[in-house]
């Protein structure tokens, strides 16, 4: 009597994952569907791309170098990070809406939701990051290193804005609002993706903003991307700062730390709506 | 112990101003295959209980069962028991009618077939076909209330708990989804179903728990309640408010009962025991006390009136 129904899918782990694949697929028919991310995931990126191209590179003209190649790494990096902002937002809209509520009258996962959510946000960014690189392509960046070592770079990239969809997963449910979400990230995503190496080498900051964009993450992304994608161009030079220097394994340690951090931090605070 | 059972349930939680008592010792039984009305006004803690019942939210201290297992202990296995339909428990409004009724099929656990096959069935059956395919933003509210029904319905769960299922919606929508309700309840499913309307709980239930203040403050079939609380009202509306102290002084004289007066500062009614007798006296000594009346009439109790009569005072208007 207590399962009254036939239960196809059995298991926990294969119950966990057709979770986490049904909640995904959901989140891909919205990006489809809605015209509010479609601008959200491929206008703006494109439009991005070829703003801050036009306007910076066609003023900062370097000495046998070019800023389009220093630029692109930057501009990826930055989109891909204000991407995760939409885990938050939707988070937050979800909750709003009750469908966050339906589902957990389902006998489903408490973590497969919120891996479906970020699943289908790192969609959602790995469209952004294709609809960069075409125009980038377009605009005259290129790749000047291996394919493996661009793909990883890219791997970096989406990583790195899944690793932040969690962050934002959690004050998405911390702050039950949409529009909160969106403020909240402008604040603290603006100066993390411009007090960075994305538009200028860090070394022209005064100190103590010097500091903070040798140490800030992004930083180490953009670094470790131009690394990899091989722009690195002549005339702008890199600092010989410890995390300079180490991008990639800097990078790839936050990685770990973020999702270490906040992908249990996300599933106690989900678990926890049940107290209020 | 019958088949869901709430026992002294509590739910406090702090605002910034005060401690809310949303559910303050409220205790149900409801045998299998009948249908439970809880009857009360906005913020008098019907969606806190079914919340509880339905894993949503734990209390703060109390128990709950459905057929023996422990809301707070085994959520999961009660939610695959029970199904949800109701203003906070929503369909996602980007997705169609049909991916809305797979989604929740496959988050049961059906194989894709299965999930796909249930839903077709169920859009048939509660004639959604022109909903099927277009994203349930654009339906009216009568529509979007049948797909959440249905979303609930999937697995075909023995438990069921509708949440203010017509709130909002138009009278012919609200009949309905009352056929719909009625014949679902013909299959023997058990079923809990808040409302604020009277009617709605003499329509649809078995038995009546009306709650105030986030406690059972009576119990009954619907009839029982009715006797409990006087069978019909005289009503009249006053063309001068400044008449309103006489006039209950005159209803007065025609029952024992309390006389009402509503919000509008106009009207006054008493519960009568034979009521077109007492309307034709009523609208006698108005007109030989020479007081104005816009309107006078007969009618069956209202929520209101319940309230009045078991509590004292008004239903609230808490959100």
């Amino acid at each position: 009597m207590t399962i009254s129904y036939q239960v196809d899918v059995t298991g926990k782990l294969q119950q966990g994952l057709s979770d986490s694949w049904v909640t995904t697929k959901r989140n891909i028919i919205k990006l489809r569907r809605d015209p509010e991310i479609f601008v959200f995931t491929l206008i703006q990126p494109i439009m991005f791309v070829l703003l801050f191209n036009y306007v910076f590179a066609g003023a900062i003209n370097i000495e046998g170098g070019n800023y389009t190649q220093f630029l692109m790494a930057g501009i990826f990096a930055q989109t891909v990070v204000f991407g995760s902002t939409y885990s938050g937002s939707a988070m937050a809209q979800d909750l709003k809406d009750g469908i966050i509520d339906r589902f957990r009258t389902l006998p489903m996962g408490n973590a497969a939701l919120l891996i479906g959510r970020t699943a289908g946000d790192l969609v959602i960014n790995a469209a952004s990051m294709a609809a960069m690189l075409l125009t980038g392509f377009a605009v005259g960046w290129r790749i000047n290193s291996s394919i493996p070592e661009a793909l990883l770079a890219i791997g970096l990239l989406l990583g790195f804005s899944y690793a932040f969809s969690w962050v934002m997963v959690l004050i998405g449910m911390s702050v039950r609002s949409p529009e909160i979400i969106n403020n909240v990230s402008f604040l603290v995503l603006f100066p993390l993706t411009f007090l960075s190496n994305a538009f200028v080498p860090s070394d022209t900051l005064p100190t103590p903003l010097r500091i903070f964009a040798e140490w800030n993450p992004v930083s180490a992304l953009i670094q470790a991307c131009r690394e990899l994608f091989g722009n690195i161009p002549v005339g702008i030079p890199v600092s010989d700062s410890f995390t300079t220097q180490n991008a990639l394994p800097i990078v790839l340690i936050g990685i770990a730390a973020l999702l270490v951090i906040f992908i249990p931090a996300s599933i106690l605070k989900f678990k926890a709506l049940a107290k209020v | 112990m019958s088949f869901i059972e709430a026992d002294n349930l509590k739910k406090y939680y702090k605002t910034k101003t005060r401690e809310v008592k949303a559910l303050d010792g409220l205790s149900l039984s409801i045998p299998q295959g009948t249908v439970k009305g809880l009857l009360g006004p906005n913020g008098a803690g019907k969606t806190t209980a079914v919340k509880i019942l339905t894993t949503l939210t734990v209390p703060t201290s109390g128990e709950a069962f459905i057929n023996g297992v422990s809301v707070t202990e085994e959520p999961d296995r009660i939610r695959r028991m029970i199904g949800v339909s109701g203003q906070y428990a929503a369909v996602d409004q980007k997705l169609t009618g049909f991916e809305n009724l797979e989604m929740i099929g496959r988050l049961y656990h059906l194989s894709p077939q299965n999930a796909k096959k249930r839903a077709n069935e169920l859009i048939e059956l509660f004639d959604l076909v022109e909903a099927a395919n277009r994203p349930v933003k654009g339906f009216s509210g009568g529509m979007r209330r049948r797909i959440d029904l249905a979303g609930a319905l999937i697995v075909n769960p023995p438990v069921l708990f509708l949440d203010e299922p017509t709130t909002g919606l138009d009278p012919k929508s609200r009949l309905d989804l009352w056929k719909v309700i009625k014949d679902l309840v013909s299959a023997g499913t058990t079923v809990l179903l808040t409302t604020q309307y009277l009617e709605e709980a003499d329509q649809l239930t078995d038995s009546i728990a009306v709650i105030d203040h986030g406690k059972v403050i009576a119990e009954g079939t619907s009839d029982e309640l009715k006797r409990q609380i006087g069978g019909q009202y005289v009503e009249v509306s006053l063309v001068s408010p400044d008449d309103i102290p006489r006039g209950k002084e005159l209803l007065s004289s025609l029952s024992k009962e309390t006389v009402f007066e509503a919000n509008d500062g106009r009207t006054i009614s008493v519960a009568v025991d034979d009521a077109a007798v007492m309307l034709q006296k009523a609208l006698r000594i108005f007109a030989e006390a020479n007081i104005d009346l816009n309107d006078a009439g007969m009618r069956r109790p209202t929520l209101d009136d319940v309230f009045l009569s078991l509590t004292g005072h008004q239903a609230e208007q808490e959100a």
